[in-house]
């Protein structure tokens, strides 16, 4: 059971960096536009969702998130479906306490408990779901619709150090790598298995195939590294595309700047 | 006479205080196909990725076109990427080397390194796509290929920049028979094309092959040297340094026998085997004593 649902979950991985990688190659708004653009407007709109205090602005904020990844086709992809259902839930979760615990005038009683639901609580929680819904849906727009390599590439050109870009594209180059050895490394698993493995068991499993999985990567990491410096890498991300700004992108870089100002300032609050 | 490529005097190297190579005295020239041979753990990778500079000696001197190869010199921009050009590395397991979202953009990894232009990178991809019959696979991802096709792929990304030196660990390793004989097919159409080859291999089969010269490693140190053909009738040497085996089988009569051979070889004698082709069938080498 454990160990079936561990290969489910690696297999969901693969698949949903599959569904992202065809999915970047599809028409659709923010496929059309230019990476440092999409990276950059990305983050103002997530700081810009964090930070702001007004419940309008937010809910801007989020109705612009979901009509991007409308107009992007995120929605054909039903494993991200699945993955931002489960972000949601995991925000509402964490959301749910704050109903309870902010003190304030009373918004009404959960029926049988009877515990109170406060309005600053109410509005805490509300707050907190929009944030995380919105930010989410905002960097699962920008990963979903730009090749991660391009992501990079945007990184150094806004100056990231060349050792984090590094260390993310080699993160995401043997990504697969890792997966297919932890698959390989459960299966190998239940076929030795006879019957059930009682709760010590899955612990002691989980536990140890994570130690061997962490040695293999390491090591595979370092191969990687070494077959990139043997073909020229020197950790600066060289792409066939030249990035270039054309008018729609200036055009989206300056709507964002706008709605970010007006979210920060506060509309209606 | 060529001018050497590679030059290495009393060099050792050891993985914290495991000793790989101790006291290794080699000199490959331009145009040479080198075969290195040895048991698992004899030193062979860890020799190629010396000569690739991804490891660098502990001891003695290691030189590659007449300059010293060591990190100082490839830390050196120009260094590392003229280096680069001329020396290409096919790894044994071709899944490390194949690390980009799809085959285009493996082939095109090297040459953007090296800072060529988009015209010359697009125009060499479709080259090197037809010449190893890739073009069908250009947007494929790498790690949904088959294991012959991976390491077609990971050859072609390496054979993109054209190295003047190609260095192969194990390329027939792994491999089913067609993809194999696909990989030697290209080792043997390397001769006489002016392009160093340096091999590691334990197969004893495909020598004569794909190399003019070897050279035996045991427990990293060059045990023996040759010609293909000395090589292989020097039985006192592959069974000191574990490259040919005692070998037990039986026959269709019932009898069975131990004696000593490489792998994969086919002999002749007495007895039938129980498959009557395989010994009828004429042998690509013999060196068992059956």
């Amino acid at each position: 059971m454990f160990v079936g649902r561990l290969l489910q979950g690696l297999a969901t991985a693969a698949q949903l960096a599959e569904e992202a990688e065809a999915l970047n190659a599809r028409q659709g708004l923010l496929q059309g536009l230019d990476a440092r653009v999409k990276l950059v407007s990305m983050l103002v709109l997530i700081v810009a969702g964090v930070q702001t205090h007004s419940s309008s602005a937010l809910a801007s904020l989020l109705v612009m998130a979901f009509v991007l990844a409308l107009v992007s086709r995120l929605y054909t992809m039903p494993v991200l479906r699945r993955l931002w259902v489960g972000i949601l839930l995991v925000a509402a979760v964490m959301a749910l306490p704050a109903l309870f615990l902010v003190p304030g005038g009373i918004a009404g009683r959960l029926p049988m408990i009877g515990w109170s639901i406060t309005e600053p609580g109410l509005r805490s929680a509300a707050f907190l779901f929009g944030r995380a819904a919105a930010s989410s849906t905002f960097s699962m727009s920008l990963l979903a619709t730009t090749p991660w390599p391009h992501v990079l590439k945007a990184m150094r050109c806004l100056g990231v150090p060349a050792v984090l870009v590094a260390v993310l594209g080699m993160a995401q180059r043997y990504i697969f790598l890792l997966l297919q050895t932890a698959m390989e490394l459960v299966e190998a698993r239940r076929s030795r298995i006879l019957g059930p493995l009682g709760a010590p068991g899955r612990r002691h499993m989980a536990t140890s195939a994570a130690g061997a999985l962490f040695e293999r990567s390491f090591f595979l990491a370092c191969e990687v590294h070494l077959a990139m410096v043997s073909r020229g890498y020197r950790g600066d991300v060289r792409l066939l595309d030249d990035f270039h700004m054309r008018r729609r992108d200036w055009l989206a870089a300056c709507f964002v700047v706008v709605v970010a100002l007006i979210a920060s300032i506060g509309v209606g609050r | 006479m060529n001018e050497p490529v590679f030059e290495l005097t009393d060099v050792s190297y050891a993985y914290q205080s495991v000793p790989a190579l101790d006291g290794v005295n080699l000199s490959i020239r331009r145009g040479e196909r080198i075969a290195l041979l040895g048991a698992n753990g004899s030193g062979k990778s860890t020799l190629l990725r010396l000569l690739d500079g991804l490891s660098f000696a502990n001891g003695g001197s290691l030189r590659a076109f007449g300059e010293a190869l060591d990190e100082a010199s490839l830390s050196d921009e120009r260094t590392h990427y003229s280096f680069r050009r001329r020396v290409g590395f096919v790894f044994q397991n071709p899944e490390v080397q194949l690390f980009n979202p799809t085959v285009f953009d493996e082939l095109a990894f090297g040459p953007l390194q090296l800072g060529w232009s988009r015209a010359e990178i697009l125009q060499r991809i479709e080259e090197i796509a037809e010449r190893f019959s890739l073009g069908h696979l250009k947007n494929r991802s790498p790690h949904r290929l088959s294991g012959g096709e991976k390491k077609r792929v990971a050859l072609a990304s390496v054979m993109i920049v054209d190295p003047e030196v190609l260095l192969l660990d194990e390329p027939t390793a792994a491999l089913d028979p067609e993809s194999q004989s696909e990989m030697i097919r290209f080792l043997a159409a390397s001769r006489n094309t002016g392009r160093t080859l340096i091999i590691a291999t334990h197969d004893l089969d495909v020598l004569p092959d794909i190399a003019d010269y070897a050279y035996v490693l045991d427990r990293g140190r060059v045990a023996g040297a040759g010609t293909p053909a000395e090589i292989l009738a020097n039985e006192a040497l592959l069974r000191r340094t574990r490259l040919i085996h005692a070998h037990w089988h039986s026959h269709a009569d019932g009898t069975a026998h131990i004696h000593a051979h490489g792998h994969g070889h086919v002999h002749r004698h007495e007895g039938s085997h129980g498959d009557p082709g395989s010994s009828v069938s004429s042998p690509p080498m013999t060196n068992g004593v059956g």
